[in-house]
Formats: C-alpha cells, sequence, structure tokens
C-alpha cells in the first residue's frame, strides 16, 4: 500500500546490562499513514519510547541491539542502519521532537544556528542561506521576532519557547514523519494547548504524518486518527481513536481509560486504579504481560500468549488478548466480537 | 476555620535591586475536614504558597491563622517541633525528597522519635502500621528509597507525613510524577485517609481534571495572586475569571467524541516575569478582555454566587 509511509515489522529491541538483558520491545509492528497521527500510548516502561528511537536509529548499541523486526520508511529498509546512511533519513525524512525541550538543545549555540545546522548538513546551504531560512522557520512556528530570537541562547527561552523552536528545527527539511515523544508532557495546560495547535496546523499545512508517544489519554483524544495501545513491550491494542475509547477490547484500555478522571458524568464515579506492577522484563512472563494485573485473567493467559485478535467489522481494530478468542466468556465491559475462530 | 491566610506575600529578594514576588497578596480560607485544589500554571506561586501556609518558608507580609492562633511569620526550630505535629507536606517528587541513605522505617518513623512522645521500640510498630495502611508490606521497612517504584516512594512519603497523624497537610503535586494507573492509587488513598482521619488538605496540582475530581472547592492562581475559588464544579464548569476560562478552556478531555468539537481559544503569550511588579491586575496583559484601570488598579475580591469569589473588574 502506497499510503502506508512508515512500517514497521516484529520489531525486538533488548538492552544487556549488568543485571541481565531486558527485553524492551518484543514484537512490535504498526504502520502511518501519509497524514495521519498515530498515538502510541503507555506507562513509563512500557517501550513506547525505546520503539522510535530504535526507528530513529539513536539506541546506543551496544548496551541495546535490534533483535529482530523491519522499519520500512517509504518501502526502504531503515532499520540498524549505519550513521552515515542512518543520517540520509534521520531528520531529513524524519523529524523528532522530544519531551524535556530544556535538556535537548545545545545550552553553547543560539537557537538560529543549532537550526542552520541542520540545514547546512542536510540541504547543503551556505550559512547565510541557513540562517535565513532558520528566522522563517521560527516565525512558523510562531516565535514573535524571530529574527531577534534566532541570536538568542536556549537559557532565554522558556519552555513552550524552546518546544516551538525545536519543532522549527525538525522540520527543517520538510520531514514526511514527525516523531515527538511526549513533547507537551513538561508543559503547562495553556502552553501544551498552543503547542498541540501547532502541530495540528503544521501536519495540515505540511501533509506530514506524525507519530505521538504519549501517556495522555486526554492528548490523544485531542490529536490522534489511530492509537497503538503499548504494555510490556508488546502493542495490546491498535484500532482508530473511537475503536480505542469505544470500543475498548484489551482490559488494560479499559483499565487506562477508568483510572483517569472524566468531565462528563458522574462526578462521585470512583477512579478505579490498575493494581500491580507490570512486569519484570528482564525475565517476561511466557503467557500474556498483563495476566497479574488482569481483573478477567483466565488459566490460558498464564500460560500462553494471547494472538493478536483482529476484531470482527473492522479493518485496523486488534487486540492480543484471550477474551477476544470465540471460546472465552462474555465479557460485558469489554468489546468483544466472538468472530475469532479457535487456532 | 481551620487555616486561613490574610494578604500572605512572600518576596524573594534577588539582587539588589529586584524583587520576586512568588506570593503577592493571598487570601485564602481552607475549612476543617475540606480537599482545596490549588491549580495553576508553573510560576505562579502555587508551592511557595503551600511552604509559606506550614512555616517550610517565612512570610514576607500577612497572616495565616491556624486554629484561632496566629503562626508565626518565620518559624523558629521550636515553632517547627511544636506545628510538625499538625502541620505536614507531602512532597512533589518522590525521587528526590527521600533520603537515599536511610531505611524506610527511619524515614517514616523520625518524625515521630523527634516529636519524642513514642518509644524507640514502638516506633517500628508505628511505621509498620503505616505503611500497610498506605498500602506497602511492612516487611519492606528495612530497605533503601531506590529499591521502590515511584509510586511506592510516594507512598512512603504519605506515611511519612501521616504518622504524626496531622490535622493538615500540604500536598505538593503528590501526583505529578506518576503513572496514571497509580495515580487514581495515590487519590483515592488520600481521599480515604481524609475520610478515616478527618484531615484537611490543600492538594497542589496543574492536572485540572484531577483537581476537580479530588477537591471540595478549587482556588485558582495566577503569577502570585489568587484569581478565583469556589466549590470545585462551580468553578469547573462556570468558571468566571477570564484566566480561569482560558485555563479550563485548554484542558483536554480524554473523549475524541468531545476532542472533535473542543475549539481551542489559545490564551495569548506565556506567563510574565514575576519580578518587580507593580500594581493591577497579574493577568492584564494576556486577558482578552482587558480594560484600561486593569492595569493599574489591583482588583479586590468579588463574590459571585455562594463561596464562589473572583479577583477581577469585570464583576466589581
Amino acid at each position: 500500500m502506497s499510503d502506508r509511509i512508515l512500517e514497521v515489522d516484529n520489531l525486538s529491541v533488548e538492552f544487556a546490562t549488568y543485571g541481565g538483558t531486558v527485553k524492551a520491545v518484543r514484537g512490535v509492528s504498526f504502520h502511518v499513514n501519509r497524514g495521519e497521527t498515530l498515538a502510541i500510548v503507555g506507562e513509563s516502561g512500557c517501550g513506547k519510547s525505546v520503539t522510535v528511537q530504535a526507528i530513529m536509529g539513536i539506541i546506543p548499541m551496544p548496551p541495546g541491539k535490534i533483535t529482530g523486526g523491519s522499519a520500512r520508511l517509504n518501502g526502504k529498509d531503515i532499520l540498524g542502519l549505519p550513521a552515515k546512511q542512518a543520517n540520509q533519513f534521520r531528520g531529513v525524512e524524519i523529524g523528532m521532537i522530544f519531551q524535556d525541550p530544556m535538556t535537548s538543545l545545545n545550552p553553547t549555540m543560539t537557537i538560529g544556528d543549532q537550526i542552520s545546522e541542520t540545514l547546512m548538513v542536510h540541504r547543503g546551504l551556505s550559512y547565510k542561506d541557513a540562517s535565513a531560512l532558520a528566522v522563517q522557520l521560527l516565525d512558523k512556528t510562531k516565535i514573535a521576532e524571530a529574527a531577534k530570537r534566532a541570536k538568542q541562547y536556549p537559557f532565554e527561552f522558556s519552555g513552550g519557547m524552546l518546544q516551538r523552536a525545536m519543532i522549527a528545527q525538525s522540520l527543517a527539511c520538510n520531514p514526511a514523519v514527525l516523531m515527538a515523544d511526549e513533547p507537551t508532557t513538561a508543559l503547562d495546560v495553556t502552553i501544551q494547548a498552543q503547542i498541540l495547535e501547532l502541530m495540528a496546523e503544521l501536519q495540515r499545512t505540511e501533509n506530514m504524518s506524525i507519530i505521538l508517544i504519549t501517556h495522555d489519554l486526554a492528548v490523544v483524544a485531542r490529536m490522534a486518527d489511530r492509537v497503538a495501545v503499548m504494555y510490556a513491550g508488546q502493542i495490546i491494542e491498535s484500532g482508530s481513536v473511537d475503536d480505542i475509547f469505544y470500543r475498548s477490547s484489551h482490559p488494560y484500555t479499559l483499565g487506562l481509560k477508568e483510572a483517569m478522571p472524566s468531565n462528563k458524568g458522574d462526578r462521585d464515579k470512583k477512579l478505579s486504579p490498575i493494581l500491580g506492577s507490570p512486569p519484570d522484563l528482564f525475565h517476561p512472563p511466557v503467557g500474556c504481560g498483563y495476566f497479574a494485573r488482569c481483573p478477567y485473567a483466565m488459566k490460558v493467559c498464564e500460560h500462553q500468549q494471547p494472538p493478536e485478535y483482529l476484531l470482527a467489522g473492522d479493518t485496523t481494530h486488534q487486540a492480543r488478548c484471550w477474551l477476544q478468542h470465540a471460546g472465552a466468556p462474555v465479557n460485558k465491559r469489554l468489546y468483544q466480537t466472538g468472530a475469532n475462530h479457535a487456532d | 476555620m481551620l487555616i486561613e491566610t490574610k494578604d500572605l506575600k512572600k518576596h524573594f529578594q534577588i539582587g539588589r535591586k529586584q524583587t520576586l514576588h512568588a506570593v503577592d497578596g493571598v487570601s485564602l480560607q481552607i475549612e476543617e475536614n475540606e480537599i482545596l485544589g490549588l491549580v495553576g500554571e508553573s510560576g505562579s506561586g502555587k508551592s511557595t504558597f503551600g511552604k509559606a501556609l506550614i512555616g517550610l518558608h517565612s512570610r514576607t507580609s500577612g497572616t495565616t491563622t491556624y486554629n484561632g492562633q496566629l503562626l508565626p511569620a518565620k518559624f523558629t526550630a521550636a515553632d517547627h517541633l511544636q506545628y510538625s505535629k499538625e502541620l505536614q507536606m507531602i512532597f512533589q517528587d518522590p525521587y528526590s525528597s527521600l533520603n537515599p541513605r536511610m531505611t524506610v522505617l527511619d524515614i517514616v518513623g523520625e518524625g515521630l522519635l523527634i516529636q519524642g512522645q513514642t518509644k524507640r521500640s514502638e516506633v517500628k510498630d508505628q511505621v509498620a502500621l503505616w505503611l500497610e495502611k498506605v498500602g506497602l508490606n511492612a516487611d519492606h521497612m528495612s530497605r533503601y528509597p531506590h529499591e521502590f517504584s515511584g509510586g511506592q516512594r510516594q507512598r512512603i512519603g504519605i506515611a511519612r507525613a501521616m504518622i504524626i497523624q496531622p490535622r493538615f497537610v500540604v500536598c505538593d503535586e503528590p501526583i505529578s510524577a506518576l503513572d496514571v494507573s497509580v495515580q487514581a492509587q495515590v487519590v483515592n488513598l488520600l481521599e480515604q485517609l481524609k475520610q478515616d482521619l478527618g484531615l484537611t488538605l490543600l492538594f497542589i496540582a496543574h492536572d485540572l481534571s484531577m483537581v476537580r475530581y479530588v477537591s471540595d472547592r478549587m482556588a485558582v492562581m495566577y503569577l502570585g495572586s489568587l484569581v478565583e475559588s469556589g466549590p470545585a464544579d462551580d468553578v469547573f464548569f462556570n468558571p468566571q475569571h477570564p484566566y480561569t476560562q482560558l485555563l479550563i478552556e485548554a484542558n483536554p478531555e480524554p473523549d475524541p467524541e468531545t476532542e472533535r468539537h473542543h475549539k481551542y481559544v489559545p490564551i495569548i503569550g506565556e506567563i510574565t516575569s514575576p519580578i518587580n511588579l507593580g500594581a493591577g491586575c497579574r493577568f492584564a496583559d494576556r486577558c482578552p478582555k482587558v480594560m484600561s484601570h486593569c492595569r493599574s488598579v489591583t482588583p479586590k475580591t468579588t463574590v459571585v454566587a455562594a463561596k464562589h469569589t473572583v479577583n477581577c473588574h469585570l464583576f466589581e
């Protein structure tokens, strides 16, 4: 399918540590279509950042190691390329912005020079042309007095302004995909609204795809077309944003939703925390990763990995849960189609 | 009324001629056995206010009355000893607020030993009791903080504050550093403790939905001053101050259908510097409804509905 700009297939990443090998990403597959926003949701340690870092080729190896899978950008394999070849797509076809704008920019270079550097390296511009274009890029991200701001250093910028500057830098080469790793987590809600609006607007004007990594379901509801929910290094449910919110098919997705306060409906409804903690990825469980915390766990869940079930009537909604098996008991809280045949 | 501040100010001198107005005249009452949620952007002075309330910062001016007594502007060691029995704090960062060289037993039990009314032999039982109450395993008391996850550390911080059985606790962003699933655990625990022990809480946070969920009343701060306060649902669903309106408008809702129809009216610009502020409304520079006298006259507190007050010239 030509519309798929990025396709990741069965990606696995491990880290060698003193305590043993951590299996951080365990067979993750997803794709991103042109012009859409895919949100990857999950809690800390679920492997969402490692997934995109592996695709970008910015995982330090060693200790990191990509043990399997592939990632194709416009049909070209980009996984695990040596630095020289990786630099041809990194920052060019895929731009990236990070969670903490304070520490992601070089404190000893002016903002303008940092953006110009990208332009000089990747597009071969002269310093003069690059500087002029850098100012235009800052202007595009709605930084007031861009020419003056370009000559300032990161410490002279506020958090929201730095995030804008980082977006300006990531746009330098008109990337087809923008990876945003928790871009608004460090920001206040008013600044978050500004940055999300900016991203949505740039996506429309530049026809860019966005991979948004976040743990905030409200941000997902605001931004995403499609969602992949990660848990313990695997995608446990994926589908359209409406599938995930209104037809949740995995107990973990349901758990996440019910742990968050909603401003609709009954205020006296108690939040339901997810008890326990995620499994130890030094020794990933044999069965379902969510088994120990799942309120609906069955015997099979402990011993056997659930396959990825495609939910009937949908072309993209998938859940990795035994409750989607045709023989599984009916669960009123989960969306089940019951159409999955026994393997 | 358990605790009340009148025109509380906390200024920091930075350099010879510069004054940082962290808290600039906040008058607020907290009733016994209520949770007051305090929201505002970073730099609005909400943490400084919380600390000044219980004597962890000295006051520049204004008064704090606790249980009918006037609290000293600057706490001496003896004041801290006296008031820490009743006024406690849960800190934001569960990673840096626990001493890494102390065991959980030492951390949680230290308050009891300092208060001196518990025998050393009984401290251990108390610590075990409280660890169980906050949902930790009592066998873990000989461990060090690094052996726990963020959520567990936050519970240690809660046990440390609660073991003294205080009447009033300042919770400074107790859930910001935690994962969604764990946030709900901590929030439910605080709610439970409030009911069981008749606690009064000041719950400082920037997550508006969570503050609305947790709090009985809600207060909004902007640049060191209070802009609005009232029953949580009134403030959230019927905000009056232009800043509160924009703040709540900017808050996304975890519901795609709502978000598709959610019109975002961005606040222009960013929070101004709190250094060397003059008179006038703090929000004047960014306010869409600004009038000429907003920049020169500090607005007074106006009651707009039952228990719902706004500091804005539009309502005077």
